[in-house]
């Protein structure tokens, strides 16, 4: 498959502050491609210097063969860009919204109405499509904000973490949503911080972290960078101290590794079912209580951790 | 082109759909006008508001139609309006002008009644020469153009009315003499006692405003004032609505997702700029217009108050694009708009006649595109057309494509959106 994005050594500074330090990855016309990260993490910078707004510091990007930096109204052509926030005129319908968004980008006529129709039919709105936007719930407005970014058909889908603050079963509309999208032929990059977005739609993952592309590959190869090992979860209470725990866990046998984060301790051991005693007798030996355990098998989150020592979410 | 087009009309359609913002733009301004015309007495027949203009008369003529409009300067009809005062020397009435003492001197010249009423026994007499037409001079003060433009208006009405009566009456005399029913010898005095009457008939019917009386050249409506008065100081608040518009765009998103379409910068810019001034047209269009439906007020020539107003709404825009450029936030562009419509208000002479200002403030109130605004709509509700608007307009386009030129400086600096 070829690449329809290619980004080389891609970088953007603010006064003394590097956003994003020289990242290179590419994306196959017809994939998924997920930029996973916390909060913070460059996502968005890239996304906005891809997408032409931002100018970078250094490095370059082609899309569709077009350089972002020398030829950016092709590169606009050929992209749809759905931002983190809702970029919408709220005291205009859905309808208004998407007409007006569709001559921004050159349609217009009878393909203009047919395309918003069949937009609002995708986004699920068609019932509430002359209802002004500002009536509308957050879901709503997400599938709006979606609709908007796939009116001229774009052969690459940027989209900013979508998903943010909405009801799951709006989530769950928006990621059926993409689906549908890549196996219409449309390519995708979405950013989120959620890593079960990212194992449930991604072809290739990216994992980003301050500015740099710490990971790459399938969940298959990433997960392959941790090994074989699981994860005990352990919530304790608010007012334990886990970093005492996770200490306290260091040398116990069968235990790889234990980090602390907000309230939670995390274990890694080859078999979780194995340490799992131990690490029960330690936390009430310390009087620590714990509230819940989860054991999980190593995923995203996981090479996060493994790769970053602190939790994706933090 | 096309683009500009949608992103103006866009904004146009969101100012219709902001409730809050059409009180403050259409009812506001309207119900202050209402409120100016009560105060005013424009509603009861009270004091029109504007007095004692400083008028000098110059009375060379020292014949019947030059007392006639001497006297009527100095009439009781216009005691309260006028504050006249006699001079025989012209050029010393002029530099009373030019030295910002007076609204205007009317010079009336010698020979001014002989070029109307020939010298007796030689109205009807074939051999005696025509007597050469002289004219009144009303010398304005410029930066008073409200009490000028009265005083013009006054003598311009005399003028025309005298102009009048000579003309019918001279055409009856003919009449009457070719139908035999008056004697050729008895009609010189006949036709001279007509012109003598001119002044005692008709000075009566001139008046500063009157809805019952008078020609409509020489009313002077207070609303004609106030209420553009008001939509301007208002125009102010939309166009600042209008710039604050950008940063809200900008802070909302949808200016960023203005870029990343297949936009120029300079398109979304454009078409943000095409949308304060369609903002600024509807406005005042609409207060106008509502203003000529509701209090009858006249206008004066349609093609000068369409140019007015596109003048007055670009010096305006420009503006609202400074303040917005100079802003970071919309709340920013909203305090400063408000101040600075108060403020232009005040000075642009919505609230006060300017000519009541101290003159070092008539000069400060240039900067305001009120004061210009004003300036044009007064020429205009006095009998003023397109042609007398080229001072008003010519500076409201200077300001509004100066202020463009720094703020697309500013814009340029900083950015549209952080980058």
């Amino acid at each position: 498959m070829p690449s329809i994005l290619e980004v080389q050594n891609l970088a953007k500074n603010y006064g003394d502050f590097t956003a994003v330090k020289g990242i290179s990855f590419d994306i196959k016309e017809g994939e998924i491609f997920s930029l996973l990260g916390p909060n913070g993490a460059g996502k968005t910078t890239t996304i906005s210097m891809l997408s032409t707004l931002y100018t970078p510091t250094s490095g370059d990007a082609t899309i569709a063969g077009h350089s972002i930096t020398k030829d950016p109204m092709a590169v606009k052509q050929v992209i749809g860009v759905v931002p983190q926030e809702i970029a919408l005129y709220e005291d205009l319908t859905a309808r208004e919204n998407l007409l007006f968004w569709g001559q921004m980008y050159g349609l217009s006529g009878k393909f203009l109405t047919s395309r918003v129709d069949e937009v609002l039919e995708q986004i699920g709105l068609v019932d509430k499509a002359k209802n002004r936007v500002k009536t509308y719930s957050g879901g709503m407005k997400r599938r709006v904000n979606i609709g908007v970014g796939l009116l001229h058909k774009p052969r690459l889908l940027f989209m900013d973490e979508p998903t943010v603050g909405i009801d799951p079963q709006s989530r769950r509309a928006i990621l059926d949503t993409v689906k549908d999208l890549n196996k219409q032929g449309m390519t995708v990059l979405y950013t989120t911080h959620y890593m079960e977005e990212a194992q449930e739609l991604s072809d290739r993952v990216g994992i980003i972290d301050h500015g740099e592309l710490i990971a790459l590959g399938t969940q298959k190869e990433l997960t392959q960078q941790v090994g074989q090992t699981e994860t005990l979860i352990l919530h304790i209470g608010e007012n334990d101290d886990p970093e005492a725990l996770a200490k306290s866990l260091d040398g116990v046998e069968g235990v790889l590794e234990a980090i602390s984060t907000d309230h939670e301790v995390s274990v890694v051991a080859n078999e979780a079912e194995e340490v799992l005693a131990a690490v029960v007798t330690k936390a009430n030996d310390r009087g620590i209580k714990i509230r819940s355990i989860d054991i999980r098998e190593p995923n995203l989150e996981a090479v996060f951790l493994h790769l970053t020592g602190r939790a994706l979410r933090n | 082109m096309k683009k500009l087009l949608l992103i103006g009309l866009k904004d146009l359609q969101l100012m219709f759909r902001d409730r809050a913002a059409l009180t403050f733009m259409l009812l506001a301004p309207f119900l202050l006008t209402i409120g100016m015309g009560f105060v005013t007495g424009r509603f009861s027949g009270g004091s029109t508001g504007i007095s004692d203009i400083p008028v000098v008369i110059v009375n060379l003529d020292q014949a019947e139609l030059g007392n006639a409009l001497e006297d009527l300067f100095n009439s009781e009809d216009m005691a309260e309006l006028l504050e006249p005062t006699a001079s025989s020397d012209p050029e010393a009435a002029r530099q009373l002008i030019d030295s910002d003492q007076a609204s205007a001197a009317v010079i009336i010249p010698q020979g001014f009644t002989r070029s109307i009423i020939p010298a007796e026994g030689t109205m009807f007499d074939a051999n005696s020469v025509p007597p050469e037409a002289v004219q009144i001079e009303v010398y304005a003060n410029p930066s008073r153009p409200t009490g000028a433009g009265i005083v013009k208006a006054i003598v311009d009405e005399f003028v025309s009315r005298v102009e009048e009566g000579r003309t019918s009456g001279m055409t009856s005399i003919v009449g009457l003499m070719q139908s035999g029913l008056l004697n050729p010898q008895n009609a010189e005095s006949e036709a001279r006692a007509m012109f003598e009457n001119v002044d005692e008939t008709e000075s009566t019917a001139i008046t500063l405003k009157t809805d019952k009386e008078g020609a409509a050249a020489t009313e002077f409506d207070l609303l004609a004032y106030f209420a553009p008065g008001m939509a301007l100081m208002f125009l102010m608040y939309t166009v600042s609505y209008g710039g604050r518009s950008i940063l809200a765009e900008r802070a909302q998103g949808t200016l960023p997702r203005l870029m990343i379409s297949p936009t120029q910068t300079a398109q979304v810019l454009g078409g943000k700029v095409l949308g304060i001034f369609f903002m600024g047209v509807a406005q005042v269009g609409i207060l106008i217009l509502a203003s000529a439906v509701f209090f009858q007020v006249k206008w004066g020539d349609p093609l000068g108050m369409i140019a007015l107003i596109l003048a007055a709404v670009f010096g305006a825009a420009g503006w609202g694009m400074v303040i917005t450029a100079f802003a970071r936030t919309p709340a920013q562009v909203g305090s400063t708009g408000s101040a600075i419509m108060l403020i232009f208000g005040i000075l642009g002479g919505s609230f006060i006649n300017l000519e009541q200002l101290p003159p070092f403030m008539q000069t400060i109130s240039k900067i305001t595109p009120n004061a210009w605004g004003l300036d044009g709509f007064t020429t205009l509700a006095l009998g003023g057309t397109l042609k007398n608007l080229t001072e008003p307009i010519t500076a409201l386009l200077i300001m509004g494509a100066v202020l463009f030129g720094i703020a697309v400086v500013l814009f340029n600096r900083n950015g549209l959106v952080q980058k």
